[in-house]
Protein backbone atom coordinates (compact mmCIF):
# COMPACT_ATOMS: atom_id res chain seq x y z
CA UNK A 1 0.00 0.00 0.00
CA UNK A 2 2.80 2.03 1.16
CA UNK A 3 4.00 1.25 -2.55
CA UNK A 4 1.23 2.27 -4.58
CA UNK A 5 0.95 5.55 -2.66
CA UNK A 6 4.84 6.34 -3.45
CA UNK A 7 4.14 5.75 -7.03
CA UNK A 8 0.79 7.97 -7.05
CA UNK A 9 3.10 10.55 -5.63
CA UNK A 10 5.67 9.86 -8.30
CA UNK A 11 3.54 10.02 -11.24
CA UNK A 12 1.82 13.07 -10.18
CA UNK A 13 5.07 14.81 -9.91
CA UNK A 14 6.07 13.64 -13.67
CA UNK A 15 2.87 13.66 -14.94
CA UNK A 16 2.81 17.72 -13.18
CA UNK A 17 6.00 18.24 -15.49
CA UNK A 18 5.14 17.19 -18.60
CA UNK A 19 1.92 19.24 -18.21
CA UNK A 20 3.70 22.42 -17.10
CA UNK A 21 5.95 22.32 -20.20
CA UNK A 22 2.94 21.75 -22.27
CA UNK A 23 1.55 25.06 -20.75
CA UNK A 24 4.41 27.07 -21.13
CA UNK A 25 3.32 27.30 -25.12
CA UNK A 26 -0.38 28.59 -24.17
CA UNK A 27 -1.58 29.49 -27.77
CA UNK A 28 -0.22 26.61 -29.29
CA UNK A 29 -2.00 24.00 -26.36
CA UNK A 30 -5.14 26.29 -26.96
CA UNK A 31 -5.18 26.23 -30.75
CA UNK A 32 -5.01 22.47 -30.81
CA UNK A 33 -7.76 21.93 -28.35
CA UNK A 34 -10.11 23.93 -30.16
CA UNK A 35 -8.98 21.85 -33.13
CA UNK A 36 -9.22 18.95 -31.35
CA UNK A 37 -12.78 19.65 -29.94
CA UNK A 38 -13.97 20.55 -33.32
CA UNK A 39 -12.90 17.37 -35.20
CA UNK A 40 -14.81 15.15 -32.27
CA UNK A 41 -17.39 16.90 -32.53
CA UNK A 42 -18.10 16.22 -36.31
CA UNK A 43 -17.59 12.67 -35.16
CA UNK A 44 -20.91 12.90 -33.27
CA UNK A 45 -22.73 14.60 -36.53
CA UNK A 46 -22.18 11.09 -37.99
CA UNK A 47 -24.80 9.67 -35.50
CA UNK A 48 -26.86 12.51 -36.12
CA UNK A 49 -27.16 12.49 -39.34
CA UNK A 50 -28.05 8.84 -39.26
CA UNK A 51 -30.76 9.65 -37.17
CA UNK A 52 -32.45 11.95 -39.26
CA UNK A 53 -32.89 8.89 -41.90
CA UNK A 54 -34.08 6.50 -39.27
CA UNK A 55 -36.17 6.68 -35.57
CA UNK A 56 -34.47 4.09 -34.26
CA UNK A 57 -31.11 1.89 -34.12
CA UNK A 58 -31.57 -2.04 -33.13
CA UNK A 59 -34.56 -0.20 -31.14
CA UNK A 60 -32.27 1.96 -29.68
CA UNK A 61 -33.50 5.88 -29.72
CA UNK A 62 -31.35 9.02 -30.60
CA UNK A 63 -30.81 10.41 -26.60
CA UNK A 64 -29.97 6.42 -25.68
CA UNK A 65 -27.20 6.27 -28.23
CA UNK A 66 -26.07 9.22 -27.15
CA UNK A 67 -26.01 7.99 -23.38
CA UNK A 68 -23.21 5.41 -25.03
CA UNK A 69 -21.34 7.56 -26.92
CA UNK A 70 -21.06 10.04 -24.30
CA UNK A 71 -19.63 7.00 -21.69
CA UNK A 72 -17.60 5.58 -24.54
CA UNK A 73 -16.29 8.96 -25.66
CA UNK A 74 -15.47 10.06 -22.12
CA UNK A 75 -13.54 6.68 -20.68
CA UNK A 76 -11.86 7.02 -24.41
CA UNK A 77 -10.69 10.09 -23.95
CA UNK A 78 -9.38 9.53 -20.22
CA UNK A 79 -7.51 6.75 -21.51
CA UNK A 80 -5.95 8.78 -24.35
CA UNK A 81 -4.64 11.40 -21.86
CA UNK A 82 -3.30 8.68 -19.78
CA UNK A 83 -1.73 6.62 -21.96
CA UNK A 84 -2.09 7.63 -25.59
CA UNK A 85 1.17 8.36 -25.65
CA UNK A 86 1.85 4.80 -26.18
CA UNK A 87 1.43 5.53 -29.83
CA UNK A 88 5.57 6.29 -29.43
CA UNK A 89 6.35 3.29 -28.00
CA UNK A 90 7.82 1.77 -30.89
CA UNK A 91 9.99 5.13 -30.73
CA UNK A 92 11.16 4.16 -27.60
CA UNK A 93 12.13 1.12 -28.48
CA UNK A 94 13.77 1.77 -31.78
CA UNK A 95 16.30 4.78 -30.31
CA UNK A 96 16.76 2.96 -26.80
CA UNK A 97 15.19 5.15 -24.57
CA UNK A 98 13.48 2.02 -23.25
CA UNK A 99 16.36 0.75 -21.48
CA UNK A 100 17.25 3.94 -19.48
CA UNK A 101 13.56 2.80 -18.05
CA UNK A 102 15.10 -0.49 -17.06
CA UNK A 103 17.57 0.80 -15.19
CA UNK A 104 15.71 3.35 -12.99
CA UNK A 105 14.22 1.71 -9.59
CA UNK A 106 10.62 1.67 -10.76
CA UNK A 107 8.56 -0.99 -12.71
CA UNK A 108 8.52 -0.42 -16.51
CA UNK A 109 5.17 0.04 -17.40
CA UNK A 110 4.70 2.45 -14.52
CA UNK A 111 7.32 4.78 -16.09
CA UNK A 112 5.92 4.58 -19.62
CA UNK A 113 2.69 5.28 -18.74
CA UNK A 114 4.43 8.26 -16.66
CA UNK A 115 6.15 9.56 -18.90
CA UNK A 116 3.56 11.92 -20.67
CA UNK A 117 0.45 13.10 -20.54
CA UNK A 118 -1.56 14.78 -23.72
CA UNK A 119 -3.63 17.57 -21.95
CA UNK A 120 -4.18 19.12 -25.48
CA UNK A 121 -6.91 16.02 -25.97
CA UNK A 122 -8.78 17.20 -23.56
CA UNK A 123 -11.02 18.40 -26.26
CA UNK A 124 -12.51 14.71 -27.06
CA UNK A 125 -13.57 14.36 -23.06
CA UNK A 126 -14.93 17.94 -23.17
CA UNK A 127 -17.22 16.91 -26.29
CA UNK A 128 -18.10 13.21 -24.78
CA UNK A 129 -19.36 14.89 -21.48
CA UNK A 130 -20.94 17.23 -23.92
CA UNK A 131 -22.91 14.24 -25.56
CA UNK A 132 -23.47 12.45 -21.98
CA UNK A 133 -25.20 15.99 -20.81
CA UNK A 134 -27.45 15.69 -23.84
CA UNK A 135 -28.37 12.19 -23.05
CA UNK A 136 -29.27 13.01 -19.51
CA UNK A 137 -31.39 15.83 -20.27
CA UNK A 138 -33.33 14.27 -23.59
CA UNK A 139 -33.77 10.81 -21.62
CA UNK A 140 -37.26 10.47 -19.53
CA UNK A 141 -35.86 9.05 -16.73
CA UNK A 142 -35.89 8.91 -12.37
CA UNK A 143 -32.09 9.85 -11.79
CA UNK A 144 -31.63 7.51 -8.83
CA UNK A 145 -28.35 7.53 -6.82
CA UNK A 146 -27.76 3.82 -8.80
CA UNK A 147 -28.25 5.02 -12.13
CA UNK A 148 -26.01 7.93 -11.75
CA UNK A 149 -23.42 5.76 -9.77
CA UNK A 150 -23.40 3.32 -12.73
CA UNK A 151 -22.27 5.91 -15.15
CA UNK A 152 -19.61 7.04 -13.27
CA UNK A 153 -18.56 3.18 -12.64
CA UNK A 154 -18.52 2.53 -16.00
CA UNK A 155 -16.45 6.01 -17.12
CA UNK A 156 -13.71 4.17 -14.50
CA UNK A 157 -14.16 1.06 -15.64
CA UNK A 158 -14.31 1.81 -19.29
CA UNK A 159 -10.96 3.94 -18.49
CA UNK A 160 -9.56 0.53 -17.58
CA UNK A 161 -10.77 -2.23 -20.31
CA UNK A 162 -9.88 0.86 -22.99
CA UNK A 163 -6.28 1.53 -21.22
CA UNK A 164 -5.15 -2.23 -20.99
CA UNK A 165 -6.07 -2.85 -24.55
CA UNK A 166 -3.99 -0.47 -25.37
CA UNK A 167 -1.16 -1.46 -23.50
CA UNK A 168 -1.56 -5.35 -24.44
CA UNK A 169 -1.14 -4.30 -27.90
CA UNK A 170 1.77 -1.68 -27.57
CA UNK A 171 3.66 -4.93 -26.61
CA UNK A 172 3.92 -6.03 -30.65
CA UNK A 173 6.37 -3.12 -30.62
CA UNK A 174 8.89 -5.65 -28.51
CA UNK A 175 8.77 -7.78 -31.44
CA UNK A 176 7.96 -5.92 -34.31
CA UNK A 177 8.58 -1.87 -34.60
CA UNK A 178 6.37 -0.68 -37.17
CA UNK A 179 3.51 -2.31 -36.08
CA UNK A 180 1.39 1.16 -35.07
CA UNK A 181 -0.90 1.28 -37.89
CA UNK A 182 -2.24 -2.10 -36.34
CA UNK A 183 -2.63 -1.13 -33.05
CA UNK A 184 -4.56 2.23 -34.18
CA UNK A 185 -6.71 0.27 -36.01
CA UNK A 186 -7.63 -2.07 -32.56
CA UNK A 187 -7.58 1.02 -30.40
CA UNK A 188 -9.30 4.02 -32.34
CA UNK A 189 -11.42 1.15 -33.92
CA UNK A 190 -12.80 0.29 -30.42
CA UNK A 191 -13.82 3.40 -30.01
CA UNK A 192 -15.90 3.27 -32.64
CA UNK A 193 -17.25 -0.27 -32.07
CA UNK A 194 -18.19 1.04 -28.24
CA UNK A 195 -19.90 3.61 -29.48
CA UNK A 196 -22.93 1.59 -30.63
CA UNK A 197 -25.41 -1.13 -29.74
CA UNK A 198 -23.69 -3.98 -29.85
CA UNK A 199 -27.10 -5.80 -31.63
CA UNK A 200 -26.29 -3.88 -34.46
CA UNK A 201 -23.04 -5.99 -35.23
CA UNK A 202 -23.03 -9.14 -37.30
CA UNK A 203 -22.41 -12.73 -35.55
CA UNK A 204 -18.50 -12.24 -36.12
CA UNK A 205 -17.82 -8.75 -33.99
CA UNK A 206 -19.96 -8.92 -31.62
CA UNK A 207 -18.04 -12.68 -30.40
CA UNK A 208 -15.33 -10.16 -30.63
CA UNK A 209 -16.39 -7.14 -28.35
CA UNK A 210 -18.27 -9.32 -25.88
CA UNK A 211 -15.02 -12.11 -25.38
CA UNK A 212 -12.11 -11.21 -27.13
CA UNK A 213 -11.34 -8.14 -26.65
CA UNK A 214 -14.24 -7.12 -23.89
CA UNK A 215 -15.72 -3.43 -25.29
CA UNK A 216 -19.06 -4.08 -25.04
CA UNK A 217 -18.48 -3.73 -21.12
CA UNK A 218 -17.58 -0.35 -21.60
CA UNK A 219 -20.67 1.88 -22.12
CA UNK A 220 -23.17 -0.94 -23.45
CA UNK A 221 -24.05 -3.39 -20.69
CA UNK A 222 -23.66 -0.05 -18.46
CA UNK A 223 -26.08 1.55 -20.48
CA UNK A 224 -29.06 -1.22 -20.23
CA UNK A 225 -28.75 -0.87 -16.39
CA UNK A 226 -29.34 2.85 -16.48
CA UNK A 227 -31.88 2.70 -19.71
CA UNK A 228 -33.10 -0.51 -17.84
CA UNK A 229 -33.38 -2.26 -21.57
CA UNK A 230 -33.36 -5.26 -22.53
CA UNK A 231 -30.03 -7.01 -24.36
CA UNK A 232 -31.76 -7.87 -27.16
CA UNK A 233 -29.36 -10.75 -27.74
CA UNK A 234 -30.94 -13.05 -24.82
CA UNK A 235 -27.41 -13.18 -22.91
CA UNK A 236 -27.69 -13.88 -18.83
CA UNK A 237 -28.90 -10.13 -17.05
CA UNK A 238 -26.04 -10.12 -14.70
CA UNK A 239 -23.37 -9.21 -17.33
CA UNK A 240 -24.86 -5.56 -16.72
CA UNK A 241 -23.42 -5.67 -13.11
CA UNK A 242 -19.45 -7.05 -13.94
CA UNK A 243 -17.68 -4.28 -15.84
CA UNK A 244 -15.64 -3.18 -13.09
CA UNK A 245 -14.55 -7.14 -12.68
CA UNK A 246 -13.55 -7.35 -16.47
CA UNK A 247 -11.88 -4.00 -16.05
CA UNK A 248 -9.64 -5.91 -13.15
CA UNK A 249 -9.80 -8.92 -15.57
CA UNK A 250 -8.28 -6.93 -18.20
CA UNK A 251 -5.90 -4.87 -16.20
CA UNK A 252 -4.52 -7.95 -15.06
CA UNK A 253 -4.26 -9.69 -18.47
CA UNK A 254 -2.60 -6.54 -20.06
CA UNK A 255 -0.05 -6.55 -17.07
CA UNK A 256 1.03 -10.37 -17.41
CA UNK A 257 1.15 -9.73 -21.26
CA UNK A 258 3.81 -6.67 -20.66
CA UNK A 259 5.69 -8.31 -18.60
CA UNK A 260 5.63 -11.00 -20.48
CA UNK A 261 7.21 -8.73 -23.40
CA UNK A 262 9.45 -7.11 -21.76
CA UNK A 263 11.19 -10.48 -20.72
CA UNK A 264 11.27 -11.52 -24.43
CA UNK A 265 12.54 -8.09 -25.03
CA UNK A 266 15.63 -8.26 -22.43
CA UNK A 267 16.37 -11.58 -23.49
CA UNK A 268 16.61 -11.50 -26.87
CA UNK A 269 16.50 -7.60 -27.92
CA UNK A 270 18.70 -4.45 -27.81
CA UNK B 1 33.89 -12.11 -3.88
CA UNK B 2 34.97 -9.35 -6.24
CA UNK B 3 32.19 -6.35 -6.76
CA UNK B 4 31.45 -7.18 -10.65
CA UNK B 5 31.84 -10.71 -11.80
CA UNK B 6 31.57 -12.45 -15.35
CA UNK B 7 31.87 -15.85 -15.99
CA UNK B 8 31.42 -17.28 -19.74
CA UNK B 9 28.90 -14.80 -20.22
CA UNK B 10 27.97 -14.72 -23.66
CA UNK B 11 24.64 -12.85 -25.65
CA UNK B 12 23.25 -14.03 -29.14
CA UNK B 13 20.73 -12.04 -31.13
CA UNK B 14 18.07 -13.27 -33.76
CA UNK B 15 18.78 -10.91 -36.75
CA UNK B 16 16.16 -11.51 -39.67
CA UNK B 17 17.22 -9.99 -42.89
CA UNK B 18 15.05 -9.86 -46.17
CA UNK B 19 16.52 -12.51 -48.50
CA UNK B 20 13.65 -11.83 -51.57
CA UNK B 21 10.21 -10.52 -51.51
CA UNK B 22 8.99 -12.27 -48.77
CA UNK B 23 11.49 -14.93 -47.57
CA UNK B 24 13.59 -13.70 -44.82
CA UNK B 25 17.19 -15.25 -43.43
CA UNK B 26 17.66 -15.95 -39.42
CA UNK B 27 20.56 -15.31 -38.15
CA UNK B 28 22.30 -15.80 -34.81
CA UNK B 29 24.67 -13.09 -34.29
CA UNK B 30 26.99 -13.92 -31.39
CA UNK B 31 27.37 -10.32 -29.57
CA UNK B 32 29.36 -11.22 -26.29
CA UNK B 33 30.94 -14.45 -26.73
CA UNK B 34 32.17 -16.33 -23.51
CA UNK B 35 33.70 -12.90 -21.51
CA UNK B 36 34.66 -13.71 -18.30
CA UNK B 37 36.61 -11.02 -15.72
CA UNK B 38 36.44 -9.66 -12.00
CA UNK B 39 36.35 -5.71 -10.96
CA UNK B 40 37.23 -5.14 -7.27
CA UNK B 41 35.84 -2.46 -5.21
CA UNK B 42 36.82 0.97 -6.35
CA UNK B 43 38.64 0.33 -9.87
CA UNK B 44 38.63 2.04 -12.67
CA UNK B 45 38.30 0.04 -15.21
CA UNK B 46 38.60 0.93 -19.10
CA UNK B 47 36.20 -1.15 -21.48
CA UNK B 48 37.38 -0.38 -25.17
CA UNK B 49 37.10 -2.02 -28.33
CA UNK B 50 35.62 -1.50 -31.81
CA UNK B 51 32.53 -0.68 -32.76
CA UNK B 52 30.41 -4.14 -32.62
CA UNK B 53 32.51 -5.60 -30.45
CA UNK B 54 30.15 -6.21 -27.81
CA UNK B 55 30.98 -3.15 -24.98
CA UNK B 56 27.70 -1.74 -25.00
CA UNK B 57 25.99 -5.39 -24.74
CA UNK B 58 28.38 -6.15 -22.29
CA UNK B 59 27.23 -3.00 -20.44
CA UNK B 60 23.56 -3.69 -20.48
CA UNK B 61 24.08 -6.89 -19.22
CA UNK B 62 26.14 -5.93 -16.07
CA UNK B 63 23.25 -3.14 -15.58
CA UNK B 64 20.41 -6.05 -15.84
CA UNK B 65 18.90 -4.62 -18.97
CA UNK B 66 19.86 -7.74 -21.21
CA UNK B 67 20.17 -10.90 -20.11
CA UNK B 68 22.77 -13.07 -20.71
CA UNK B 69 22.28 -16.33 -23.04
CA UNK B 70 24.15 -17.65 -20.98
CA UNK B 71 27.25 -17.71 -17.98
CA UNK B 72 26.78 -16.21 -14.63
CA UNK B 73 27.20 -12.56 -13.81
CA UNK B 74 26.87 -10.46 -10.27
CA UNK B 75 26.81 -7.22 -9.51
CA UNK B 76 27.40 -5.75 -5.82
CA UNK B 77 26.42 -9.57 -4.91
CA UNK B 78 22.72 -9.42 -7.36
CA UNK B 79 21.99 -11.47 -10.60
CA UNK B 80 21.79 -8.18 -12.42
CA UNK B 81 18.67 -10.09 -14.89
CA UNK B 82 16.74 -11.09 -11.52
CA UNK B 83 17.34 -8.27 -9.51
CA UNK B 84 16.98 -5.49 -11.48
CA UNK B 85 15.10 -3.07 -9.67
CA UNK B 86 16.91 -3.94 -6.73
CA UNK B 87 20.24 -3.31 -8.45
CA UNK B 88 19.00 0.11 -9.75
CA UNK B 89 19.09 2.04 -6.46
CA UNK B 90 23.07 0.51 -6.23
CA UNK B 91 24.44 1.70 -9.61
CA UNK B 92 24.52 4.32 -11.72
CA UNK B 93 24.28 4.48 -15.21
CA UNK B 94 25.03 6.53 -18.23
CA UNK B 95 24.92 6.42 -21.73
CA UNK B 96 26.55 8.99 -23.39
CA UNK B 97 24.52 8.77 -26.77
CA UNK B 98 20.77 9.16 -24.67
CA UNK B 99 19.60 11.97 -21.66
CA UNK B 100 18.32 10.67 -18.90
CA UNK B 101 17.55 14.04 -18.36
CA UNK B 102 13.77 15.64 -19.03
CA UNK B 103 14.38 17.99 -22.58
CA UNK B 104 11.88 20.34 -21.48
CA UNK B 105 12.29 20.64 -17.89
CA UNK B 106 15.07 22.68 -16.00
CA UNK B 107 18.14 20.81 -15.25
CA UNK B 108 17.32 21.22 -11.86
CA UNK B 109 13.74 19.81 -11.99
CA UNK B 110 15.31 16.78 -13.24
CA UNK B 111 17.44 16.84 -10.09
CA UNK B 112 14.53 16.71 -7.88
CA UNK B 113 12.57 14.27 -10.26
CA UNK B 114 15.31 11.37 -9.89
CA UNK B 115 15.76 12.16 -6.05
CA UNK B 116 12.08 11.15 -5.78
CA UNK B 117 12.45 8.39 -8.06
CA UNK B 118 15.73 6.52 -6.10
CA UNK B 119 13.93 8.06 -2.60
CA UNK B 120 16.99 9.60 -1.81
CA UNK B 121 16.99 11.28 1.98
CA UNK B 122 16.79 14.92 1.85
CA UNK B 123 20.09 15.53 3.54
CA UNK B 124 21.92 12.76 1.04
CA UNK B 125 20.37 14.99 -1.97
CA UNK B 126 21.20 18.57 -0.82
CA UNK B 127 25.23 17.37 0.40
CA UNK B 128 25.49 15.51 -3.05
CA UNK B 129 24.02 17.94 -5.32
CA UNK B 130 26.52 21.29 -3.46
CA UNK B 131 29.51 18.96 -3.66
CA UNK B 132 28.24 18.29 -7.47
CA UNK B 133 27.29 21.97 -8.45
CA UNK B 134 31.05 22.89 -7.00
CA UNK B 135 32.49 19.94 -8.77
CA UNK B 136 30.80 20.35 -12.07
CA UNK B 137 30.28 23.90 -11.83
CA UNK B 138 26.62 23.03 -12.62
CA UNK B 139 25.34 26.51 -10.62
CA UNK B 140 25.11 28.64 -14.34
CA UNK B 141 22.98 26.54 -16.15
CA UNK B 142 20.73 24.62 -13.30
CA UNK B 143 17.73 26.62 -14.33
CA UNK B 144 18.31 26.29 -17.97
CA UNK B 145 15.85 23.66 -19.71
CA UNK B 146 17.86 20.81 -20.77
CA UNK B 147 17.26 20.84 -24.44
CA UNK B 148 19.03 24.21 -24.59
CA UNK B 149 22.24 22.82 -22.73
CA UNK B 150 25.35 22.88 -24.69
CA UNK B 151 26.17 18.77 -25.06
CA UNK B 152 29.11 19.50 -22.69
CA UNK B 153 26.79 21.15 -19.89
CA UNK B 154 24.62 18.31 -20.50
CA UNK B 155 26.98 15.99 -19.92
CA UNK B 156 27.86 17.37 -16.52
CA UNK B 157 24.10 17.35 -15.87
CA UNK B 158 24.11 13.70 -16.79
CA UNK B 159 27.07 12.74 -14.57
CA UNK B 160 24.97 14.35 -11.74
CA UNK B 161 21.73 12.59 -12.00
CA UNK B 162 24.10 9.39 -12.33
CA UNK B 163 25.67 10.18 -9.57
CA UNK B 164 22.59 11.53 -6.79
CA UNK B 165 21.74 8.50 -5.29
CA UNK B 166 25.14 7.82 -3.78
CA UNK B 167 25.78 4.53 -6.48
CA UNK B 168 28.47 2.04 -5.53
CA UNK B 169 29.43 1.41 -9.09
CA UNK B 170 28.62 3.43 -11.93
CA UNK B 171 28.53 2.63 -15.24
CA UNK B 172 29.67 5.14 -18.15
CA UNK B 173 29.06 4.13 -22.02
CA UNK B 174 30.75 6.50 -23.78
CA UNK B 175 30.53 9.31 -21.31
CA UNK B 176 32.88 11.56 -23.87
CA UNK B 177 31.42 10.94 -27.24
CA UNK B 178 31.41 14.08 -29.55
CA UNK B 179 32.73 16.44 -26.20
CA UNK B 180 35.53 19.27 -27.05
CA UNK B 181 38.80 18.75 -25.23
CA UNK B 182 38.12 20.66 -22.43
CA UNK B 183 34.52 19.03 -21.45
CA UNK B 184 36.21 15.61 -21.82
CA UNK B 185 39.18 17.03 -19.45
CA UNK B 186 36.26 17.89 -16.81
CA UNK B 187 34.56 14.58 -17.01
CA UNK B 188 37.95 12.85 -16.68
CA UNK B 189 38.39 14.87 -13.35
CA UNK B 190 34.64 13.84 -11.93
CA UNK B 191 35.22 10.80 -12.00
CA UNK B 192 38.94 10.23 -10.81
CA UNK B 193 37.38 13.02 -8.02
CA UNK B 194 34.37 10.64 -7.27
CA UNK B 195 36.80 7.51 -7.81
CA UNK B 196 39.05 8.85 -4.86
CA UNK B 197 36.70 10.51 -2.49
CA UNK B 198 33.98 7.89 -2.05
CA UNK B 199 35.76 4.55 -3.44
CA UNK B 200 33.12 4.41 -6.51
CA UNK B 201 33.91 1.76 -8.96
CA UNK B 202 34.12 3.19 -12.12
CA UNK B 203 33.58 1.02 -15.52
CA UNK B 204 33.34 2.83 -18.33
CA UNK B 205 33.78 2.31 -22.38
CA UNK B 206 35.13 4.61 -24.38
CA UNK B 207 36.29 5.01 -28.00
CA UNK B 208 38.77 7.78 -26.80
CA UNK B 209 42.07 5.78 -25.76
CA UNK B 210 42.99 9.19 -23.82
CA UNK B 211 40.15 8.21 -21.18
CA UNK B 212 41.71 5.04 -20.51
CA UNK B 213 44.89 6.61 -20.36
CA UNK B 214 44.39 9.57 -18.33
CA UNK B 215 41.67 7.82 -15.77
CA UNK B 216 42.05 3.70 -15.76
CA UNK B 217 44.73 1.31 -13.53
CA UNK B 218 43.08 -1.27 -15.40
CA UNK B 219 42.12 -1.76 -19.12
CA UNK B 220 40.07 -4.68 -20.91
CA UNK B 221 39.98 -4.77 -24.85
CA UNK B 222 37.18 -6.31 -26.64
CA UNK B 223 36.93 -7.62 -30.41
CA UNK B 224 34.11 -9.47 -31.74
CA UNK B 225 32.76 -10.39 -28.17
CA UNK B 226 35.62 -11.33 -26.98
CA UNK B 227 38.24 -9.96 -24.09
CA UNK B 228 41.74 -9.73 -26.44
CA UNK B 229 43.71 -7.84 -23.38
CA UNK B 230 42.66 -7.72 -19.50
CA UNK B 231 45.88 -5.67 -17.75
CA UNK B 232 47.52 -2.17 -17.27
CA UNK B 233 48.04 0.66 -19.78
CA UNK B 234 51.82 0.14 -19.11
CA UNK B 235 52.25 -3.28 -19.66
CA UNK B 236 49.82 -3.33 -22.82
CA UNK B 237 52.56 -0.53 -24.61
CA UNK B 238 55.65 -2.88 -22.91
CA UNK B 239 54.61 -5.85 -24.49
CA UNK B 240 52.52 -4.27 -27.96
CA UNK B 241 54.20 -0.99 -28.32
CA UNK B 242 57.87 -1.12 -27.43
CA UNK B 243 58.66 0.74 -30.89
CA UNK B 244 59.92 3.83 -29.63
CA UNK B 245 60.63 6.81 -32.57
CA UNK B 246 63.91 9.17 -32.30
CA UNK B 247 62.72 12.22 -34.52
CA UNK B 248 66.52 14.20 -35.30
CA UNK B 249 66.89 17.24 -37.19
CA UNK B 250 70.15 17.42 -38.87
CA UNK B 251 72.08 20.49 -40.61
CA UNK B 252 71.74 18.90 -44.34
CA UNK B 253 69.40 16.79 -45.68
CA UNK B 254 70.72 13.49 -46.47
CA UNK B 255 70.32 9.74 -47.13
CA UNK B 256 68.27 7.74 -45.06
CA UNK B 257 70.86 6.99 -42.34
CA UNK B 258 72.05 3.48 -41.79
CA UNK B 259 72.50 2.54 -37.79
CA UNK B 260 72.17 -0.62 -36.54
CA UNK B 261 69.05 -1.69 -34.21
CA UNK B 262 66.79 1.10 -35.72
CA UNK B 263 65.41 1.67 -39.17
CA UNK B 264 64.24 4.76 -40.72
CA UNK B 265 60.67 5.38 -40.98
CA UNK B 266 60.07 8.82 -42.48
CA UNK B 267 62.21 11.73 -44.10
CA UNK B 268 61.22 15.20 -44.54
CA UNK B 269 64.06 17.55 -45.63
CA UNK B 270 66.74 17.44 -42.67
CA UNK B 271 64.60 15.47 -40.41
CA UNK B 272 64.70 11.64 -39.87
CA UNK B 273 62.16 9.43 -37.86
CA UNK B 274 64.01 6.18 -36.69
CA UNK B 275 61.58 3.75 -34.87
CA UNK B 276 64.00 1.51 -32.82
CA UNK B 277 63.12 -1.24 -29.75
CA UNK B 278 63.89 -0.44 -25.99
CA UNK B 279 65.81 -3.91 -26.13
CA UNK B 280 67.86 -3.38 -28.72
CA UNK B 281 69.60 -0.38 -28.78
CA UNK B 282 69.25 2.53 -25.87
CA UNK B 283 68.03 6.05 -26.76
CA UNK B 284 71.95 7.12 -25.94
CA UNK B 285 73.56 4.55 -27.87
CA UNK B 286 71.12 5.71 -30.61
CA UNK B 287 71.55 8.99 -30.26
CA UNK B 288 75.31 8.86 -30.15
CA UNK B 289 75.68 6.38 -33.32
CA UNK B 290 73.27 9.30 -35.26
CA UNK B 291 75.72 12.20 -34.01
CA UNK B 292 78.26 9.99 -35.56
CA UNK B 293 76.89 9.73 -38.92
CA UNK B 294 75.92 13.24 -39.40
CA UNK B 295 75.99 16.40 -37.37
CA UNK B 296 72.75 17.00 -35.19
CA UNK B 297 70.70 20.06 -34.67
CA UNK B 298 68.02 18.65 -32.56
CA UNK B 299 66.22 15.51 -31.31
CA UNK B 300 63.13 13.84 -29.56
CA UNK B 301 61.72 10.91 -28.69
CA UNK B 302 58.13 9.55 -28.76
CA UNK B 303 56.83 6.90 -26.93
CA UNK B 304 54.62 4.73 -28.96
CA UNK B 305 50.84 6.03 -28.10
CA UNK B 306 47.91 3.46 -27.05
CA UNK B 307 46.25 4.44 -30.31
CA UNK B 308 48.36 2.61 -32.25
CA UNK B 309 49.14 -0.25 -30.08
CA UNK B 310 45.27 -1.01 -30.18
CA UNK B 311 45.35 -0.65 -33.99
CA UNK B 312 48.08 -3.38 -33.94
CA UNK B 313 46.66 -5.62 -31.63
CA UNK B 314 42.90 -5.40 -33.59
CA UNK B 315 44.64 -5.51 -36.60
CA UNK B 316 46.76 -8.76 -36.15
CA UNK B 317 46.06 -10.07 -32.76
Amino acid sequence: MGDALALAGIYRRLVGARIRSQLEYRLSFTLSLVATSLVVFLDFVAILVIFNRVPALAGWSLEEVALLYGIASISFAFTDLAVGHLDLFPSMIRDGTFDLILIRPLPSLFQVIASDFALRRLGKAIQGAGVLVFAVAGLDLHWTAGRVAMIAVAIVSGTVIYASVWVALATIAFWIVDAIEVVNAFTYGGNFLSNYPIPIFGRWLRTLVLFVVPLAFVAYFPALFVLDKDDGLGLPAGLRYVSPLVAILTALVAGFVWTRAVRHYRSAGG
Amino acid sequence: MAQIELEGVTKEFVQRRRAGRLRRTREVVRAVDGIGFEVEAGTMLGYIGPNGAGKSTTVKMLTGVLVPTSGRISVAGLDPSRCRIELTRRIGVLFGQRTQLWWDLPLGDSFELLRHMYRVPAERYRANLARFRELLALDEFLGTPVRQLSLGQRMRGELTATMLHDPEIIFLDEPTIGLDVVAKQRVREFLAEVNRERGVTVLLTTHDLADIERLSSRMLIIDRGRVIYDGDVETLKARYGDERTLIVDLEQPGPPLEVPGARVDRVDGPRQWLKFRRDEISAARLTAEVAARAPLVDLAIEEPDIEEVVARIYGGG
